[in-house]
C-alpha cells in the first residue's frame, strides 16, 4: 500500500512518486472518482520529451474526456500497458496498478508540486 | 434561473450516495456507484430508475381521440384501451416539439408522458390545440411519481412486491407497449410494460406521496434478483445501445420526423394534423444513422463525421464506448449522399480520424 503522504501532487490531480531520478506518475483517486468509469487511456510513446504542463495523454470516462498534464519535465522512459489494456484499473487502483508513465526527471522538476495536505486542501475547497 | 427541482425520491438518492446532475431543471441522480456497473445490472439482472421528472398529462373528453389525431403525428384513435403508443408532437413547421408515449386508459381518457425539459412546451401545445373540441388537456405531473424497473428480472421483482395488488392483467400476460391497472397499498397504480433501455421492464406511475414507499418495496423485492439503483448515465448508455433517440440530441425543433427515422410514426394520410403541411424534410436534409467503430475511442455528441479527405458530412448526436458490445457506437446526422451504402465514413475524434461503419439501429437487441 502506497503511503499517500510520500507522494507529491499537482493541482491537475496527478500524483508523483520518485525513486532517484525516475518519477512515476498517475492520477489521484479524487480525479478518478470525479471522472467516473475510465474506459480509455491514451499514453505517450516511450522517449517523448515532456515539459511540465504539457498534455501527455487522455483519460476518457463513460461521460467525459480529460487531458493528462505532465507534472514534471523530463523524458518518458516507460508506460503502463496494463492501464491501456484495462483502463478500469484507474478507478480500482489509482495509486498502485494504475500508474501511467515513468519519467526521467530533469533537475529541480519537482518544484511547485504539493504535498498531501496541500493537495487534500484543494480537493476540499 | 429557477430553483432546482427535486423528485419525491430525493432522500432515497441521497441515502444511496448518488451524484446529482441538472436535467431539464431537475436535480437528478446521474450515478450511485458506477455507470458501467449500473448499465450491466440492467442488461443482466435489473435496475430501478427514478424518472419522476418526466411530465404527465391527461386528455379527457368525448373528442379526446379525434383531438389526439389532430394534435399528434400518429393515429391515436385506432389504439385499443390498454395499449401504449410512441408518438410525436410537431410544431406547425413540422419540427419536433417532443416525443411522447400515449396510453389509452378509456375510450375518452388518455395519458401522455413527455420529457421533463419540454413540459411547458407540451402543455402549451396541448392546450392550444383543443380549440372548440370537447376535450380537456391537463398537466398532472406534480401529482405523480414515476419509477422504471428495467432488466430481465423486472417481472419477477415486481411480482414479488407485497403492496402491489388487484392487477387487471396478470404479470406474465402483460404485453410490451401495454399497461395494466393495479393498486399499491390500496391506491391506484398504473403499470406499463415500457422503457428506455432496450430491456424488458416496466414503468410505474404512482401518487407522488407514495413513490418513496414503492421505491423501498421494489428495492426489497429486488434484493435477491440483482436489482441496483441506476442513474441517468446508465440510462443514457442503455438507450443509446438500444438505438432510442433522446430529445435534445437526436430530436429537436429543427428535425423533421423522417430525418430521425420516424417517418412511420407520422400518419400522413390523416385528414389534418399540426405540422402536416411541412412535415416532409428537404431532400438534402441530414438523416440519422448508426455508426460503429473499432477500438475503444468513442466519438461523442458534437464531434464531426467526415469523409476520407476530411470533408465534414455530419455530426454525432450521441456517442459512447458501448458497455455491452465493447466497441464505440454513435448516432449521427449525415448528409443523405453520405448515408448511402459503401460511403467510407470517419469519426473525427479530437483530430484523429477513426474509420466508422454504418450500422442499422438498434446496436443492441435483447434476446427474446
Amino acid at each position: 500500500m502506497t503511503d499517500l503522504n510520500s507522494l507529491k501532487y499537482s493541482e491537475e490531480h496527478e500524483w508523483v512518486a520518485t525513486d532517484g531520478a525516475v518519477a512515476t506518475i498517475g492520477i489521484t483517486d479524487f480525479a478518478a472518482d470525479a471522472l467516473g468509469d475510465i474506459v480509455f487511456v491514451e499514453l505517450p510513446e516511450v522517449g517523448t520529451e515532456l515539459s511540465r504542463g504539457d498534455v501527455f495523454g487522455e483519460a476518457e470516462s463513460t461521460k467525459s474526456v480529460s487531458e493528462l498534464y505532465a507534472p514534471v519535465t523530463g523524458k518518458v522512459v516507460e508506460i503502463n500497458d496494463a492501464v491501456v489494456d484495462d483502463p478500469a484499473l484507474v478507478n480500482s487502483s489509482p495509486f498502485e496498478g494504475a500508474w501511467l508513465i515513468k519519467v526521467e526527471i530533469a533537475d529541480g522538476a519537482l518544484d511547485g508540486l504539493l504535498d498531501r495536505d496541500g493537495y487534500v486542501a484543494i480537493t476540499e475547497a | 434561473m429557477t430553483d432546482p427541482r427535486y423528485t419525491p425520491l430525493r432522500e432515497r438518492h441521497e441515502a444511496l450516495g448518488a451524484s446529482f446532475t441538472d436535467f431539464g431543471g431537475w436535480q437528478m441522480p446521474v450515478r450511485y456507484t458506477s455507470d458501467l456497473a449500473e448499465h450491466r445490472a440492467v442488461r443482466e439482472a435489473a435496475g430501478i430508475f427514478d424518472i419522476s421528472h418526466m411530465a404527465e398529462f391527461t386528455v379527457r373528453g368525448a373528442a379526446a381521440a379525434e383531438y389526439l389525431d389532430y394534435a399528434l403525428a400518429g393515429r391515436l384513435s385506432v389504439m385499443s384501451i390498454g395499449k401504449a403508443k410512441y408518438s410525436l408532437l410537431l410544431a406547425e413547421d413540422g419540427g419536433i416539439i417532443d416525443d411522447v408515449i400515449v396510453y389509452r386508459l378509456q375510450d375518452d381518457d388518455f395519458l401522455i408522458i413527455s420529457n421533463a425539459g419540454n413540459r411547458d412546451a407540451v402543455s402549451a401545445a396541448l392546450q392550444e390545440r383543443t380549440g372548440d373540441l370537447a376535450v380537456a388537456a391537463e398537466d398532472v405531473s406534480d401529482a405523480y411519481g414515476l419509477i422504471a424497473v428495467q432488466g430481465p428480472n423486472s417481472e419477477a421483482i415486481l411480482a414479488a412486491v407485497a403492496g402491489i395488488d388487484e392487477l387487471t392483467v396478470p404479470w406474465a400476460e402483460q404485453k410490451y407497449y401495454a399497461w395494466a391497472a393495479a393498486t399499491y397499498n390500496g391506491k391506484p397504480l398504473l403499470l406499463a410494460r415500457t422503457g428506455y433501455t432496450g430491456e424488458d421492464g416496466f414503468e410505474l406511475l404512482v401518487a407522488a406521496d407514495d413513490a418513496a414507499a414503492l421505491w423501498d418495496d421494489v428495492v426489497v423485492a429486488g434484493e435477491h434478483h440483482g436489482l441496483v439503483a441506476a442513474g441517468l448515465a446508465a440510462r443514457d448508455s442503455l438507450r443509446l445501445e438500444a438505438g432510442m433517440p433522446l430529445y435534445g440530441n437526436e430530436l429537436s425543433r429543427d428535425i423533421r420526423p423522417a430525418q430521425a427515422g420516424f417517418g412511420r410514426v407520422v400518419v400522413a394520410d390523416k385528414e389534418d394534423f399540426v405540422g402536416k403541411e411541412q412535415v416532409t424534410p428537404a431532400s438534402d436534409a441530414r438523416v440519422l444513422i448508426g455508426l460503429t467503430a473499432e477500438g475503444r475511442r468513442a466519438g461523442r455528441a458534437g464531434y464531426p463525421v467526415v469523409l476520407a479527405d476530411g470533408t465534414v458530412v455530419g455530426e454525432i448526436t450521441s456517442g459512447a464506448l458501448s458497455p455491452t458490445l465493447g466497441h464505440p457506437i454513435a448516432m449521427a446526422y449525415v448528409d443523405p449522399s453520405s448515408a448511402e451504402e459503401g460511403t467510407e465514413l470517419f469519426l473525427d475524434v479530437r483530430g484523429t480520424k477513426i474509420p466508422a461503419t454504418r450500422t442499422a439501429l438498434p446496436f443492441y437487441r435483447r434476446k427474446k
